[in-house]
This record gives C-alpha cells, structure tokens and sequence, in this order.
C-alpha cells in the first residue's frame, strides 16, 4: 500500500465506525429502543464519545512519533472534527429532547449549574479549534495555529472536570478518564516545558 | 373530584394494555431485523458496559424469569390513591431503576437482580415499640389486606413515573407493633448480603456508597395514610430491581427516600442517618420533600420528564407539582418549616 491508500483506508475506516453508531443510536432512539429514558441514553452516549474521540485524537501524534508513522498525521483532524461533531450531538440533544427547547432554562441552566458552564466553555474552545482546522487557514495563521490548538489540553482537563461534576456518586469512570488524560498530557511534557514560560 | 373515581379505575386498565403495545413494538423490530444490526454493532462500539443495556433490553430472558413473579390477590385502592396520570409501561418500571446494590447504571438490576432469591426473608421491627415483629416473607403478603395504588414516582434526578403498586399502609404494621409515645422517628434498612447484592462487594459496580443503605422518616410521616409498603407493582410480586420483597412508598418525596428489600425497620427517639444525606448533604436533605422551588444544586427541580410510552420525541416534560401533586394531603405535616432548609 502507498502511503495514500493507508491514509485513504484508514480514514474510509474512522467515518464508519465514527457514523454507523450514531445512525444506530438515532435509529433505536426514535423507535424507543433504547431502554426507559431514552434522553439520558442519548445524552450519555453522545458525550462519551465525543471525550473517547478527543483522547483518541491525541493518541495520533504519540503514536506517530514513537513508530515512526509520520502518515498517520493525516487522520488527526479527522479525528478532531468528529469529536466536535459529537459535542455538538451532546448540546443538541440537552437541548432539543432533555430541555426541550426551553431556552430560557437552558441559559439559566448554563450560567447556574457550574458543570454545565464548563461544559460550555470546552465546546467553545473545540468550536474555535474546529473552524480552524482547515489547512488552507492554517497556513494563513502561520505560528498562531499552533498556539490556538494548544487549547485542546486545557479542552482535555475542562471536559474531564465537566463529566466527574457531572456524576452522582459513582466516579470510578471519570477518575479512569482523568487518568488517560494524564498520561496523554504526560507523554507531551517537553512540549509543555517549551511553550509554558518556566518561572526559574 | 369524587366523580373522577370511576374514571380513574376506567383508565387503569385501559393503561394496562400500554404493555401489549410495547411488546408488539418489539415484534415489530424484530421484524425488522433490527435486533441483529443492534447485536452486531455493540461489539464494535467504543463503550462496551453501556451497551450491556440495549442488547438485555432485546432479549427475552428478562421475560421468562418476569413471568416466574407471583400474581397477587388484591382491591383496586380509593380514588384518593389512584393518580389518573397515564401509566409507565411494565418493562420500563423494571428495566430502569437506581438500585446500586445490583449496579448503579440503570439498566444493571434489572440484569444483577434477575437471581435474587427473597424466601426466606425476614423484616423485624423494633426500637421504640410494645410489640417487637418479625415477619417473615409469608407474612408480607398475607397478614396485610393488599391493596392496589396508583402512584407518582419522582426521582431526584428529574424524571418521573406513575406505577401501581400493590401494598398496605405502613401504618397498618407500625400499629401491629404499637409504638411507644417516645417513638420520633423510623428508621429503615435494606439488606445487606453482599452474595446477593454484588453492588455491596464491588465498589465500581454499586457505585461506592455506603452500604446497608438506609433511610428515615418522621413518625407523623410514617403514619400518613399515603405511605405505603409495596410487595408488588403490575398485580405481581415485586421484581428484585424493584426492591423485592418489601420497599416504601413515600410519594411526595423523591424515590430515594422509598428504600427498597427493607430488612428492618426501627422506630426511635432521634432523626435515623440516611444515605444520600450522608454521602452529599448540600445535595440530599432528610426531607427530601418533591418540592419545584428548592432546586438540587446541579440541575433545577421545577420540572421533569415524564417516562411514559414513545422514543425520543415524545414531548414529555412536564411541570414538578409542589410534593409531587400530594401537597393537599401532606403541606400541613409541614406547615411551620422553611422548605429551602429542610429540603
């Protein structure tokens, strides 16, 4: 295989298995198979898989570097957009079948509810980082995409925070995400000692 | 409102019939061949527990040990304990239940609970009584004149149900044991068997609460004619994942309050610990009273979403009625108390 047919292959391969559970989910949800609340259901999975997306994203330079597969570089804002595209799933179903379009008490919702004010924040952030993605805007920014991009491990931790906030009593799944953060962000400490200015 | 009797009783087994539909929806999707897409995708889905769910939701093993429940003998209630709101189908009151003793996902004990054997069963009574009781899982279903109860159900976490149950009025047993006049308070326990209940011995399945969960009541509370023990819901004994064999049923407060396979109950002279309170005490008062106005601190409690019949459209949120819809019969157990405090 050319490294064309690896990126194509591999990237024919994220859009199935990125597309094919949220044609199930809404398939299931909308003929009410989806167990007794189907909201929570929807809400549930759409999230999740917006955070295993965004730790899958960062997964791709790390695994680029130590195996040497420079290609794989290719995939990393595939990745990126579908997380987004989740995220926005995850807001768009709160709203439209959780509130119900209440509008009103979705600001409310937004400016009380602590977790869900930084839900909001990391989902603007990704936005910014979405609609920047593009290669052709990223020349034109030239070193202020990489400082913009930077955002997405502050987007990491705001989303962590946002989903323990957001449990009742049990937080073993949260702290195992907080956990896969942490190494993500460890695997990355020169990059970190580099563009956080040191105080010595 | 004494005209509305009839009708209510009218619109109970009409209800009833929700049941068929929903089994004819699964037919449907069987039809479909929507059963095999399903099955075949959770193995390829990032999020393996949470589908756990949606594939027991499509198998009818739920199905063989549901039918395995006894039918009970029982009178339709008085229209004062018959909510004509329109029922949640059978399946839904029992494949959605926070019951952390089988797992705190809502889908788990309907799956953790399918083997739960209640006989033998023994639920005591004692503390501030004349008559010390121990009853044993026959007695649950036969000392008592069973009656059948159309109740709202609302979680503290924003949904709702409305189920019948079958019971009698926790009043009926607390006379048996005829409590002393120094008895203030009731004090609930569930059982603690950590064979039976893995949720008690795995910490990540039951969520890390403190275990036997346990609950309370003011005795004026306990007494009112509205609090009912349940040893069934749909004229069936009670499936484990909803507190077989013995649970309360407080209505105007939130379901946590309503404490399920109840091992003993005690009465005394101070306010009983309880759970939740203890676990997050900004979050969970000893009241716990349905109350629209005092909101938990992360989502507001002015309305909630009504789990009825219907997928993801179903329009369904409605508004929280101040003690869930009960406040004629119990505001006055209240009336000199700042609800924002005692929440």
């Amino acid at each position: 295989m050319t490294q064309n047919q690896k990126v194509f292959t591999l990237k024919t391969f994220i859009h199935l298995a990125a597309l094919t559970p949220v044609i199930w989910l809404y398939l299931s949800a909308f003929s009410d198979g989806l167990g007794a609340d189907p909201v929570q259901y929807v809400i549930h999975f759409t999230g999740k898989g917006a955070l295993n997306l965004l730790l899958i994203t960062l997964c791709v330079s790390p695994l680029a570097q130590k195996f040497k597969q420079g290609w794989l570089m290719q995939v990393r804002r595939l990745l990126g957009l579908y997380s987004f595209f989740y995220a926005v799933l995850h807001l768009a179903n709160f709203i439209l079948f959780d509130l119900q379009n209440n509008w009103s008490l979705f600001i409310n919702e937004v400016i009380k509810r602590p977790y869900i004010t930084i839900g909001m924040v990391a989902l603007l952030l990704l936005t910014a980082l979405s609609v920047t993605s593009f290669n052709a805007l990223r020349r034109k920014m030239g070193r202020n995409w990489q400082k913009l991009h930077n955002w997405v491990y502050v987007i990491l931790l705001l989303v962590c925070v946002h989903y323990i906030w957001s449990v009742k009593a049990n937080i073993s799944q949260p702290l195992i995400y907080f956990m896969l953060a942490f190494v993500l962000l460890a695997l990355r400490y020169k990059k970190f000692s580099r563009i956080l200015p040191s105080s010595r | 409102m004494l005209i509305k009797s009839r009708k209510s009783y009218a619109l109970t087994d009409n209800d009833v019939t929700d049941e068929s539909v929903y089994l004819g929806r699964r037919e449907l999707l069987k039809k479909m061949g929507f059963i095999g897409t399903g099955s075949l995708l959770a193995g390829a889905l990032p999020l393996g527990s949470a589908n756990a769910g949606v594939l027991d939701f499509f198998t009818d093993d739920d199905k063989k040990s549901a039918s395995k429940l006894a039918a009970l003998e029982y009178q339709k209630a008085a229209a004062e304990f018959t909510a004509t709101d329109k029922l949640t189908p059978e399946d839904k009151v029992t494949h959605h239940n926070n019951f952390y003793e089988f797992g705190a996902q809502k889908s788990q004990p309907a799956e953790y609970a399918r083997n739960f054997k209640v006989d033998p069963w023994y639920l005591k009574v004692d503390g501030q009584v004349n008559n010390n009781l121990l009853l044993d899982n026959d007695d649950l279903f036969k000392q008592f004149d069973l009656e059948e109860r159309i109740y709202r159900l609302r979680c503290v976490e924003a949904w709702s149900m409305v189920i019948p149950w079958v019971g009698f009025p926790l009043a009926s047993l607390l006379k048996k044991a005829d409590p002393k006049s120094s008895a203030k308070y009731v004090a609930f326990e569930t059982l603690y068997d950590p064979k039976r209940m893995p949720g008690q011995s795995n910490r990540f399945l039951g969520g890390g609460i403190d275990y036997p969960y346990v609950e309370g009541l003011r005795m004026d509370e306990a007494m009112h004619p509205l609090t009912m023990l349940a040893v069934g819901l749909y004229g069936k004994a009670l499936p484990g994942q909803n507190g077989a064999p013995v649970r309360l049923v407080v209505p105007w407060k939130y379901g946590f309050k309503s404490i399920k396979s109840i091992v003993s109950i005690k009465l005394t002279t101070t306010e009983p610990p309880t759970t939740w309170n203890k676990l997050a005490p900004q979050e969970y008062g000893f009241y716990a009273n349905v109350n629209p106005k005092v909101d938990h601190p992360r989502w507001s409690q002015a309305s909630e979403r009504r789990i009825t019949t219907g997928g993801l459209f179903a329009s369904n949120r409605i508004a929280t009625l101040p003690f869930n819809g009960y406040a004629d019969e119990v505001a006055s157990l209240y009336k000199d108390m700042d609800l924002t405090r005692y929440y």
